[in-house]
Formats: C-alpha cells, sequence, structure tokens
C-alpha cells in the first residue's frame, strides 16, 4: 500500500493535517519498546487507499531525543520502498528553523512535498513569503494551508504525486548558510503589535501573574473533570446498570441457581435479591461495572481536558512554573501532569509518566504518584466518610498524604542514581484547539483505556473471588492481623477492606464503615488504603510502563512507607 | 554604546542579545542547534523563574524554556 509520512517540527499542526487526511479509523502505536507514540489512520487518493503515519515531531534527522530517533528509524524503514511520499510540515511562522529538517528531508531518496501550515498566522504576524519562489529554490511541490480552516488541503493532496526526491543540493557544513539564504530571498517580515493572545501567553508564563493563573486554572479544571464524570456516572452509566443490566443479570442469576460456584464467579453475592454493584463481586456485575460505570466516565472527563491543555499550548507553560519545585523530588516541570491526572485517576497518571525522558524520571514520577495521589472516587469516598468529623480530619488525611509526596520524593531524589535532565522544550503560542483532532485523540485515548484496564479489572474481579472462596482471605487476615492490630491499630477485620483496595480503593474505603472505627482509626485507615498498593487497574498499566523489576521496587518503596506512615500516626495520634 | 558578553542568565527581561557561543559539549550545542539557537542567532529575553528556574527566550517567532543551567552555558553579547 502506498506510504504517507507526515515529517515536521513538533507543534506544527501535523495531527491536524493528520485528521484533516484520515478517516475514523485511527490507530495509535508504540514503537515497539519505547513509550513513544504514533497514529496511522488512511485516507484515499482517487481510489486508492492510502496508510498516513503521523511520525512524531522531530527537529532535525540528527536526533537527540528517543522520539527523534525513532522519527528517523521510521524515515529510513521507508527508503526502500518505492511508495512511501513525505509531506513535510513546516510552520510558516517559524520558516527559518523548519527548513532545518526540510533540507535535511530533501536530501534522502524519497520523494518530498512541502506543506507550508499555519499560513493563517504569517499575517498576523507580519511575515510574507514568496511561495513561488521557495518552491523554485527547492524544487519541490509548496503548498500553503490552514489544516484548523482545511484551507489548502485540498491542493495538497491533489498535488501529492508532484513529490520530488533528492530535488536540493547542498553542502553539509553550510546548511544553515543555505538556510539564510533562501530565508532572505524568500521571506519579508514587517512590524506588528503584540495581540492579546501573545500578550496572554506573556502573563502566563511570568511567575507573578503566572503562578495565579495556574493555580486558576488547575482549578477550573479539576471542577469541570468532576462535572463532567459525575454526570456522565449519575445520568448515563448508572441507569444504564441499575435499569438495563441489572435485570438481566437476576434473570442469570436465577437460571444459575442463585448460587454456586459459577454464579459466584459471573454474578456474585446477591444482597437482599438484589445485585450490589460495588460489593456483589461478580465478573459480569462489579467486573464490568468498575471500569465502565465508575472509572471510565473519568477517564474520560480527563482526557478531555488534558487534550484541551495539549493542544491549546499550555501544558508546556505549566511545566515551567512547575519545574523548580518538581526538580526537588528529581522530575521535570512536566511530571506534574502525571501528578494531575493521578487525581482524577491513577491510571491516566500512570500513563502520563510517558513524558518523562528517562527511566529515572518514569520511576520516581510512577511511584510518587501511586504512593500518594489518591484518585478522585478514593477521594470522594474519603470526604464522605471522614468529613462528617470536619475540616481538620480531612487536613489530617490529605495533608499527610501531601507530606508523604515531599518527603518520599526528597529521599527517592536524593537516593536514585542518575541526574534528572533540565527542561529543554519549545512553548508554542496559544492557539484554539481544532476540535476535530481533539475528538479523534480523545476517540483514540478512550479506546486505549478500555482495552487496556477492562481485562484486568475482570482478571482482578475474579482473583479476589477466587480469594475468598478459597479462604485465602481468612488465612491472610490471620497471618497479618499482628500487623495490622499492633501497628496500625486497626482491628483485623480491615484486612478484608485491604484486600479489596487492590482491586477498587473506593470500594474499600466503603468497607471500613460496617467496622464502627474510631476518628484515628478512620484517618489511619484512609491513608493506609491510598498508600500501601495501586488498584488493580493501575498495578496493571505500571508494570507495562515500568516493566516487572522497577514495579517490584516501587512496590517494596509503597508497603515500607506506608508501615512506617501507618505506625507513626498510631504513635502520634 | 558598550558590548557585554555575559551569560543568557544575566539578560533582563525584554533585552536582546546575540549568542556568541555555547559552552558545552557536542551534544548540548545540536540539541540547542535543533531549536535555532546557535553563535549569530538573537534572541530576546522573554522571562525567568523564582529561585534559579527555567529561563524562557524569544527566538525568531518561537519561544523556549531552558533550564537554569544549561541557560548558563549560552553566551551572548549584550548591547546596553
Amino acid at each position: 500500500m502506498r506510504k504517507i509520512l507526515l515529517m515536521g517540527n513538533p507543534n506544527v499542526g501535523k495531527s491536524v493535517v493528520f485528521s484533516r487526511l484520515t478517516g475514523v479509523n485511527v490507530i495509535s502505536s508504540n514503537y515497539p519498546g519505547t513509550t513513544v507514540e504514533f497514529t496511522t489512520g488512511y485516507m484515499r487518493i482517487g481510489n486508492e487507499k492510502v496508510e498516513v503515519v503521523d511520525v512524531p515531531g522531530t527537529y532535525s534527522l540528527e536526533p537527540s531525543s528517543r522520539a527523534e530517533e525513532i522519527a528517523v528509524e521510521m524515515l529510513d524503514d521507508s527508503i526502500d520502498d518505492q511508495n512511501t511520499i513525505i509531506v513535510n510540515i513546516v510552520d510558516a511562522t517559524n520558516l527559518e528553523r523548519n527548513l532545518n529538517l526540510t533540507l535535511q528531508l530533501l536530501k534522502k531518496d524519497l520523494p518530498v512535498i512541502v506543506d507550508l501550515n499555519l499560513w493563517d498566522e504569517t499575517k498576523h504576524l507580519g511575515i510574507s513569503i514568496d511561495v513561488g519562489e521557495l518552491e523554485k529554490i527547492l524544487n519541490v511541490p509548496v503548498v500553503p494551508t490552514c489544516a484548523v480552516t482545511g484551507e489548502g488541503i485540498k491542493e495538497l493532496v491533489d498535488r501529492l504525486l508532484e513529490a520530488k526526491a533528492m530535488a536540493y543540493e547542498y553542502q553539509e557544513e553550510e546548511r544553515w548558510h543555505e538556510i539564510g539564504k533562501i530565508i532572505e530571498r524568500v521571506q519579508k517580515v514587517s512590524h506588528r503589535h503584540h495581540t492579546f493572545l501573545e500578550r496572554l501567553a506573556d502573563a502566563s508564563i511570568r511567575p507573578l501573574t503566572g503562578i495565579p493563573v495556574a493555580l486558576g486554572v488547575v482549578y477550573i479544571a479539576f471542577k469541570l473533570i468532576r462535572f463532567i464524570g459525575e454526570g456522565l456516572i449519575g445520568y448515563v452509566l448508572e441507569p444504564i446498570f441499575e435499569k438495563l443490566w441489572a435485570p438481566l443479570m437476576m434473570k442469570l442469576s436465577s437460571i444459575l441457581g442463585s448460587g454456586g460456584f459459577i454464579h459466584d464467579i459471573l454474578i456474585g453475592k446477591i444482597f437482599e435479591g438484589k445485585i450490589d454493584f460495588g460489593q456483589s463481586f461478580g465478573i459480569l456485575t462489579t467486573g464490568l461495572f468498575v471500569p465502565f460505570a465508575a472509572v471510565f466516565p473519568y477517564v474520560l472527563a480527563f482526557y478531555l481536558i488534558l487534550s484541551f491543555f495539549e493542544d491549546s499550548g499550555y501544558l508546556p507553560r505549566l511545566g515551567v512554573l512547575a519545574d523548580k519545585m518538581m526538580h526537588q523530588v528529581g522530575l521535570h516541570g512536566l511530571g506534574i501532569i502525571s501528578m494531575m491526572l493521578g487525581l482524577g485517576c491513577n491510571v491516566p497518571g500512570a500513563l502520563a509518566t510517558r513524558v518523562m525522558e528517562t527511566k529515572r524520571e518514569r520511576f520516581i514520577a510512577a511511584t510518587l504518584m501511586a504512593i500518594a495521589i489518591p484518585c478522585m472516587a478514593q477521594i470522594a469516598m474519603i470526604v464522605g466518610l471522614v468529613g462528617k468529623y470536619g475540616a481538620k480530619a480531612l487536613m489530617l488525611v490529605f495533608g499527610t498524604l501531601f507530606l508523604v509526596w515531599i518527603v518520599i520524593g526528597i529521599l527517592m531524589n536524593r537516593l536514585l542514581k542518575g541526574e534528572s535532565p533540565e527542561i529543554f522544550v519549545e512553548i508554542p503560542p496559544y492557539r484554539i484547539p481544532y476540535f476535530g483532532a481533539l475528538v479523534k485523540k480523545l476517540w483514540m485515548r478512550v479506546k486505549g483505556f478500555l482495552r487496556e484496564a477492562v481485562p484486568f479489572v475482570l482478571l482482578g474481579v475474579f482473583i479476589v473471588n477466587i480469594l475468598y472462596s478459597l479462604r485465602i482471605v481468612h488465612f491472610l487476615s490471620k497471618l497479618t492481623g499482628p500487623v495490622i492490630k499492633n501497628l496500625l491499630g486497626l482491628p483485623s477485620g480491615a484486612v478484608a477492606a485491604l484486600l479489596v483496595g487492590f482491586l477498587r480503593k473506593d470500594v474499600a474505603v466503603g468497607m471500613l464503615v460496617p467496622l464502627g472505627l474510631s476518628l484515628k482509626q478512620l484517618v489511619i485507615a484512609s491513608v493506609v488504603l491510598a498508600m500501601y498498593f495501586p488498584c488493580a487497574a493501575t498495578f496493571m498499566v505500571l508494570v507495562k510502563e515500568l516493566g516487572v523489576r522497577d514495579m517490584i521496587k516501587s512496590t517494596a518503596i509503597m508497603i515500607f512507607s506506608t508501615i512506617v506512615v501507618g505506625g507513626l500516626l498510631n504513635f502520634i495520634l | 554604546m558598550n558590548e557585554v558578553l555575559i551569560d543568557l542568565t544575566l539578560l533582563k527581561e525584554g533585552e536582546k542579545g546575540k549568542v556568541i557561543d555555547i559552552q558545552g559539549g557536542w551534544g548540548l550545542q545540536r540539541k540547542l542547534e535543533a531549536l535555532g539557537i546557535r553563535p549569530g542567532v538573537e534572541i530576546v529575553k522573554v522571562s525567568s523563574q523564582l529561585m534559579h528556574g527555567p529561563i524562557i527566550i524569544k527566538i525568531g517567532n518561537s519561544q523556549v524554556a531552558i533550564g537554569f543551567g544549561m541557560a548558563r552555558k549560552i553566551i551572548v553579547e549584550h548591547k546596553k
């Protein structure tokens, strides 16, 4: 099949061009053995079906990061393939820097066509580019486009087959000099005033104005995520489960004889003749309810807000503001994304550790997030349970977790070998996100989440059931009884909650209710539940992201610090 | 006019400077060059963060955030 590689600098609108060219059938994949993502889709040129690949953004074919190495590999893999066309997407407002990659691409033995994107912005910036002259000099088709409005895309597609290989000769050492000469012949810049968006951009990164803006933005983001998440749960998913699925399950239950091994595995326990999706623990009941009705709405809401943050250009600014603080715990400024995401659901928080460049940073980010960042579902339950004792009680729980985050972060930073690289990132101008690309990205992420989380939650429910049936729970209760009772000051019945917490943290917190705990015990139990181990879905994602060895190390840190902190709390309070 | 050679962290907000030298190895130079930061190029300092946080500069029409340690290795000529 003919293949098109979209190559260009980061932030030039590649994904927008991609979403303009491709249909609904898009897949996001990881380059094997890495955390670098690229997307593939399909389009039609005439009658022909063509594969379109959105290659990771790269500034140069002399790579200085893993993502750039992948881009180069993808390019080299296609060199012998006669059917590949390179669409070099260039930011027309930064022609000089973008031509660096263009000239390198023009030397390769693959046909190239240049897409001069963000064309509309050149007018606002007082830049005028002689497209015809540029095309003459470079000897390949040059098509100005504004991917967001779609202008020029048709011409781009029409001219795809005019792409030429090895079109432009120059000396390697003279590349920047060549670029300078081209710019001089082709581009004119006239003075213009700062636009409002530009002034906003500067304000949002200068610390004095930037920090309040960041706090405000983050607050609004949280509110929105809760709103969308709760809305989806309350108005769409819970009704579907209660009104449609539950009756079906009850029928299945009676078919299976309302009891017995198979019944309990599939449907779980029946409470007063009804299914309780939180407590029944059957694969088809709790196993489906948890990922679809409890977690998915939040994940959707999060990815929506995150995509907006990414595409608008705010994320790198947030990373810059947080960078100094994050370096205290050995992380890059962008690590704050993991933490923020983890507050909604630890699963996207774990996935977001991919933005970190080094293994060390990914380890620290993942461990910190799993230990000290409780997910929204958990937070809700804790607020419900502990909140009635007043704000001070809540401060105890969340304040402790915050302190744990800081202390463990600083400790890991000191003790783990290696250094965290300094921040070095382009800050794109603020742009209004293109809705089509946003929706496509959202769709891909949601698909990915469902594909990854659902099987593992089902597996988790299954395993917990087995553990209960085989009386392993009771055995473990006796085994860990001394630690739980003496060190943590909790009744041995809390073990059941800890076991459930392996699957779902919010359900686990709920299981504390019948235990009749004192406030002190509630605080300790809440903190312990948040810290000791990630929930099944998060655990599975982390194993994938960190690898088994690092996950074992991470888990050891979690369990150890839980015992220490729990014991300390028991002693102090 | 006075021409002073200083490192990027000493440039004040809004001031222009011409990059003269990168005091680092080949890896650093290549990384910076990818974003257009190389000797001969003019940049404008946009902001700095509290307590030796990252430096933001404007180069051409794009902005780049550079860690403090890295910024210290970029020597610019500043016309007072």
